[in-house]
């Protein structure tokens, strides 16, 4: 009788109180699965460390969109933000040293470049702030319209080919005590978002903001404040992750990533991220973003071996979608549970 | 109220001329019969996804995956088309086509109506998987060779005017274009469905209150849209001859700029056929003539953004400062 029951609040809490949890233990069975089906295909040194180098690029964009998402918006200009910065980090790398260049030493480059990358970011941030806050455009419109400018420029800038420079292929291939650099930049963020979300006024304010707008503004929180730096510090975070995909890519182009916008907000709602605001954790979209990770190469080894045919690529497409639909009404039915419990 | 529509759209008729006047001056070309022939074909997918489009933002969602729709129902259709009816006539492909796109169409609709979820991340979430089925389990090759009714109908042509050089065509789909367009006003202006979409846009509570049923008039919509998508998306490839699965997709952002620029509010339950229809035109000609004056095509993706920041961002600020004024008043 007492087992029962105790299993019963185990079950309860497992279903909806501890999210992180839910997702802990996804993620584990999502890796031992592919692990036991796929052997040693997937469960290997090899395929954990190209694993490594693919997550950060997207996992970087989800904590922009999760900022955003918790005060109850959203941006979709990320990814138009990201490939911007990054052909801006590309110009000042090409025209400055190099090949062809104005004959700069690199070490007075390569930080210039990326000074050049997170100021592009910045403004780009401050825009949509700008025009969400004071404007008052709704954040979808908003961010959709300035996501078409952001890419439309990168097209006028390049002209529409790639640039291409090698110059920061040391961050991209490139090691810190064993990590590569993009993983040590996920988790330097990750913390960072940690400790501003939970330990600052500025995140308790995201939080409130999210939550219910009008509390907050009884509470003497500036609105425009709030907002303006939450989408300011999405695009500085954009501009890190431009910087990501410059790094591994060798190359910025505007069209880079069209995908990641899916993706990240697939991150960011099984993460537990409530796309009504107030709600979600720096840990549940770690977890989220490993698990997508091992998804995407676990879904992609097995299509291949199955269907033996390169369309297997487009299954991850309609895997994506499929799951992001089912995610949200599995948190449907958890939220239907919890109502009736209370 | 009213006044502010007319006014939005005298706006963008007004720059309407001024672009075509602005462009003519610069390059005769532009007034010729066979531009405006072109424009015309250029505005008959567009007007048709456009007319669906409004109907969803009129409602007070977004709808994105209506590409995806579109070019899922055309690639199906010629493939049913050239399979297992060789002979059948364009009007059982526009058939089959508008009935793929209905059928997708109600899976947006049940997941928005049955769940309440957000019809951006839904439609975000179908256009992915929609387009992913298609290339990964339909097909990923171009059909070049089209079945010979969907041939038939690229050829034909509604008036043809000799010019110096050739011919000027008007394609009879444009047609097509004119009885959506219709439709949809009809439906808009006349009929109960057409008031309860208004109603469910501008506040979805009082549409409730008032006795509609909005699940039945969510999947009405999203059906409806995914219907129109079918037949735009068959439009598409049957005037350009061919079935690419990578056509069509990615063109979301011109269309909801055009309705957008129409005066179609997402935030509030407004939006007119008229100002959708200047709204495409103007787009089109944006499109399709910046080139005449000079502007490279690679500005196309910075005009289309700055439309829907100025579409989006004019009524945002006269909202505001109507507020503004109501609590001035009320303070008074």
């Amino acid at each position: 009788m007492q087992a029962t029951q105790k299993r019963n609040s185990f079950m309860k809490r497992l279903m909806g109180e501890s999210q992180t949890l839910r997702l802990f233990i996804i993620t584990v069975v999502i890796f031992i699965g592919f692990s036991l089906v796929l052997g040693d295909k997937f469960f290997s040194i090899r395929n954990l460390q190209s694993m490594a180098v693919q997550f950060p690029e997207f996992g970087i964009l989800a904590f922009a969109i999760m900022i955003t998402m918790l005060t109850g918006g959203i941006d979709l200009s990320i990814v138009g933000t990201a490939n911007l910065s990054a052909i801006a980090a590309a110009l000042v790398l090409t025209r400055l040293s190099g090949d062809g260049g104005a004959g700069m030493p690199l070490e007075a480059t390569i930080p210039l470049a990326m000074l050049a990358a997170l100021v592009v970011a910045s403004l780009c941030g401050l825009l949509n702030g700008f025009l969400v806050s004071k404007v008052g455009i709704v954040p979808i419109l908003a961010t959709l319209g300035t996501g078409s400018l952001y890419t439309g420029l990168s097209y006028v800038i390049t002209g529409g080919p790639a640039i291409t420079t090698t110059q920061l292929a040391f961050i991209g291939n490139g090691s810190l005590a064993g990590m590569p650099i993009p993983v040590l930049v996920f988790v330097v963020l990750a913390i960072v978002f940690a400790v501003m979300l939970n330990r600052t006024s500025f995140g308790f304010n995201v939080y409130m903001l999210g939550t219910n707008a009008r509390a907050a503004l009884f509470s003497g929180i500036s609105e425009f404040k709030v907002l303006v730096r939450t989408y300011w510090l999405a695009g500085l975070v954009a501009g890190i992750a431009g910087i990501i995909f410059l790094a591994r890519a060798n190359s910025a182009k505007p069209d880079y990533g069209a995908s990641f916008i899916l993706l990240t907000v697939l991150i960011a709602i099984l993460g537990g991220v409530s796309y009504t605001g107030g709600f979600g954790t720096v840990s549940g979209l770690v977890l989220s973003v490993l698990s997508i990770q091992f998804l995407s190469t676990g879904l992609n080894m097995l299509m291949l071996q199955l269907s033996g045919s390169s369309a297997a690529i487009f299954f991850r497409q309609f895997a994506w979608g499929a799951l992001l639909l089912l995610v949200m009404v599995v948190n449907y039915y958890v939220e239907q549970r919890r109502q009736r419990a209370t | 109220m009213s006044r502010l529509f007319r006014s939005n759209e005298v706006l963008v008729a007004v720059t309407i001329v001024l672009l075509s006047l602005i462009i003519g001056l610069n390059n005769p070309t532009f007034f010729s019969v066979g531009n405006l022939f072109d424009l015309l074909r250029s505005s008959i997918v567009m007007g048709i996804f456009a007319m669906g489009v409004l109907i969803v933002i009129v409602s007070g969602g977004i709808d994105v995956s209506f590409t995806a729709i579109g070019v899922f129902a055309l690639y199906s259709t010629t493939r049913i088309m050239k399979e297992a009816m060789p002979d059948a006539s364009i009007w059982i492909g526009f058939l089959i086509a508008a009935a793929i796109g209905l059928g997708l169409g109600m899976i947006n609709a049940f997941f928005i109506a049955r769940f309440r979820l957000p019809t951006l991340i839904v439609t975000l979430g179908t256009l992915s998987m929609f387009h992913g089925f298609l290339l990964f389990a339909i097909g990923n090759q171009i059909i070049r060779n089209v079945p010979p009714a969907m041939d038939a109908f690229a050829r034909s042509a509604l008036v043809r005017i000799p010019l110096e050089r050739g011919m000027a065509n008007l394609h009879p789909a444009i047609l097509i274009t004119a009885g959506v367009t219709l439709l949809v006003w009809l439906l808009l202006r006349y009929t109960m469905l057409g008031r309860g979409i208004y109603a469910l846009g501008g506040a979805r509570e009082a549409a409730e209150r008032a006795g509609f049923n909005v699940p039945r008039i969510q999947y009405f919509i999203y059906g409806f849209v995914g219907l129109l998508s079918g037949i735009a998306g068959m439009t598409f490839g049957s005037m350009a001859r061919q079935a690419n699965p990578q056509d069509i997709v990615g063109t979301e952002l011109n269309v909801i700029a055009a309705v957008v620029l129409g005066g179609a509010q997402l935030t509030g339950g407004r939006g007119t056929v008229l100002g959708t229809i200047l709204g495409v035109m103007l787009v089109v000609i944006a499109n399709n003539s910046l080139v005449l004056v000079g502007v490279p095509t690679v500005w196309q993706r910075v005009v289309i953004g700055l439309i829907i920041l100025v579409g989006t961002g004019l009524p945002a600020i006269q909202s505001k400062r109507a507020s503004k004024q109501g609590a001035r008043l009320a303070e008074v």
